[in-house]
């Protein structure tokens, strides 16, 4: 049987299927590479500029930067004081493994610590939690100081985005890069030293 | 078969056009060999009408889908708008869509107790592993189907559903950012997201469903259908024709039963479809009456019913069930300790060493959705984790009866559990749960074998 075997012709196929093989491979690459984000969607993104006169202490506001929703909470001094209070029960307190631009890895999380920026997107599974800013919130128990809690999947957060130990957020929630143009307007998305 | 003998002269007209057919191609030998003259065994029951019923809900949702496709609008700002528009103002817009959404939940109900059939009867035993692997992809793709066809009414379940399950592949690790981005297309679900999608419901997944159906359904014809006793029809065959002695013939028999079962099905579908199309915001939920907004979760977020208790295997893993995970890697281990020929008994010990090591190396989200997969692909290990000598559960023992229900039950509870918002006792319920889902399948190559199971007969018993 195999001495009936024309050897030149079998290298032949062989060739011509790796061969075809391969360009057959190279041709999946473009339909790949569509669907990465499209020149548009990469520049978007421009930072934005939030107007936080009118913001009561207490008060929460929500803008729309690259697609995300960005908090601004206006902390009061009650609220400040909390963050001390439940410090041991984080999981990462001092913001070692989170995200936050560097004027912000401090216990308030914020340049100005009375503001509060963060990026509003649970770093479980991306769901936007709600606020739950009262302390003692019925729904949280009694032990609750404030803070924000994911529908999704249950995580717990203090009133600087910090996450509570044993929850299925891995990091507290992001500061996104911001700067005060002045004393009323946040932008967010750029940083001091960007300007 | 075919040659010769259908243009000979004589017949009606009839008869002359199906024998100039016949010459060009096979239809009389496809209509013969797979069901007027495919025997399948005379004693198949109530739970043999969910395959035929499957295909059926396949074409509502195939035509349904064309008819809505020519409305609707994959486009973020309209989308939302386009399937109200649907509702309110094309003519019976209002039934072609709650037929199709009426469907997809329909779809997997009669998925689900066709795949508790196979559990039953062993239908997954050999020679039909591939019949069984088939299905097993189809049910792969009928959850892509789902998941990508539940963006398109853009509301805030859409939206939110398709954030957390993309994230899902951003937990694993080095590429999952990049690879949830690829997915997107963006950096969040948008647009460019609802516009593929789209394209993969309508055009991608449907392809490679027909195509998978048309593979389980070959498999199936060449092996024959199993039954509820387990037994090989084609083994007793009579000696002149070489039919079955227990086997009958697919049409009239099973076209006449299936026509009954798809009657009766039909109708419970119009009940909820006319009078319940929401079921209780179960088949629709509220949330996704509300226009998808990109900056607030709903309070409560669920995915549809159907996902839910693989959902909440995926929200029973947290960073203290990795113990639980780690001690049922070196039970199993130790427990097929007798089964490593070789090699194998340095090998099994090292990966279980290194698995238990991953335990707590791994975030425990990674582990979650390793674990939400797996629940998925292990009904592809069955026909390997079965060791009984026997395939239906009428001759199976007891420690497989009492397995059986209790993993539908658990299947249930799992699911009920997925819709309701995470508490600390139903999330210690949910993963009891979960181990007992992989213990059925996992501690089954052993219970199997030492099950106490009943002499199978050499035919089929028609009394049951």
């Amino acid at each position: 049987m195999t001495s009936d075997v024309n050897q030149s012709r079998r290298r032949l196929i062989a060739g011509s299927a790796v061969l075809g093989g391969a360009a057959g491979a190279a041709v999946t690459w473009p339909f790949v590479a569509s669907f990465e984000p499209s020149e548009r969607a990469r520049a978007a993104g421009a930072p934005v500029e939030a107007d936080i006169a009118a913001l009561e202490p207490g008060q929460l506001m929500t803008v729309e930067w690259r697609g995300k929703p960005v908090w601004i909470l206006r902390r009061t001094k009650e609220m400040l004081a909390a963050l001390e209070k439940d410090k041991v029960l984080l999981a990462d307190p001092e913001s070692r493994q989170s995200e936050q631009p560097p004027f912000a890895r401090n216990e308030a999380r914020a340049q100005k610590p009375e503001y509060l920026v963060l990026v509003g997107i649970c770093t479980h599974l991306g769901c936007s939690p709600t606020s739950k800013l009262q302390a003692g919130d019925p729904s949280m128990g009694a032990n609750w100081s404030g803070g924000f809690f994911c529908p999704c999947h249950g995580s717990r957060f203090d009133l600087a985005g910090r996450v509570f130990a044993n929850m299925p957020a891995p990091t507290n929630l992001p500061v996104p890069p911001y700067k005060f143009v002045s004393d009323t307007k946040i932008v967010i998305g750029e940083d001091t030293k960007g300007a | 078969m075919a040659n010769g003998t259908t243009t000979a002269n004589g017949g009606t007209w009839a008869q002359k056009a199906l024998g100039w057919v016949d010459d060009r191609f096979p239809l009389t030998v496809l209509w013969k060999s797979q069901i007027a003259e495919y025997y399948a065994p005379k004693n198949m029951n109530f739970w043999y009408f969910f395959g035929s019923l499957s295909l059926l809900v396949l074409v509502n949702q195939i035509v349904t889908g064309i008819f809505l496709t020519m409305n609707y609008k994959p486009d973020a700002n309209l989308a939302f708008a386009s399937v109200e528009y649907i509702m309110r103002e094309v003519p019976y817009g209002w039934l072609i869509r709650y037929m199709h959404s009426t469907g997809a939940s329909a779809f997997f109900i009669v998925v689900y107790l066709h795949m508790f059939r196979a559990l039953l009867y062993g239908s997954y035993r050999p020679p039909r592993e591939l019949t069984w692997i088939f299905g097993c992809l189809i049910f792969l793709t009928l959850m892509g189907e789902a998941f990508f066809g539940y963006l398109l009414p853009w509301g805030q379940m859409s939206y939110w559903g398709a954030q957390v399950i993309v994230n899902l592949f951003g937990a694993i690790p080095v590429i999952g950012e990049d690879l949830s981005i690829w997915i997107r297309g963006d950096y969040v679900v948008s647009d460019a997201t609802l516009n593929r999608f789209f394209a993969l419901h309508v055009i991608a997944l449907p392809l490679v469903l027909l195509g998978l159906v048309a593979a389980h359904l070959i498999a199936l014809h060449e092996t024959g259908s199993n039954n509820p006793d387990g037994v090989e029809i084609k083994k007793l065959k009579d000696p002149k024709t070489g039919i079955p002695l227990d086997g009958i013939p697919f049409h009239p028999y099973y076209t006449v039963k299936d026509i009954f079962g798809a009657m009766v099905f039909l109708f419970l579908f119009s009940l909820i479809m006319f009078f319940a199309p929401e079921l209780g915001g179960y088949f629709l939920e509220y949330n996704n009456f509300i226009p998808a907004d990109p900056l607030k979760t709903p309070e409560h977020i669920a995915p549809v019913w159907y996902f839910t208790p693989f959902y909440s295997i995926l929200r029973a893993t947290t960073t203290e069930f990795m113990y639980v995970v780690a001690a049922g890697i070196a039970v199993l281990t130790l427990l097929y300790w007798r089964d490593y020929k070789g090699i194998w008994k340095l090998i099994v010990p090292a990966a279980a060493v290194v698995a238990i090591a991953l335990c707590f190396l791994m975030e425990a989200k990674v582990w979650g959705v390793i674990f939400m997969g797996l629940s998925v692909l292990i009904f592809m290990a069955m026909p390997w984790l079965d060791l009984s000598p026997a395939k239906s559960i009428r001759y199976k023992g007891p420690i497989y009866k009492f397995a059986l229900i209790l993993f539908a039950i658990v299947f249930v509870v799992l699911g009920y559990l997925g819709v309701k918002p995470p508490t600390d006792i139903l999330t210690r319920v949910a993963q009891a749960g979960t181990v007992l889902y992989f213990a059925f399948f996992l501690l089954m190559p052993w219970y199997s074998r030492i099950d106490k199971t009943k002499p199978v007969p050499e035919r089929v018993s028609y009394a049951h």
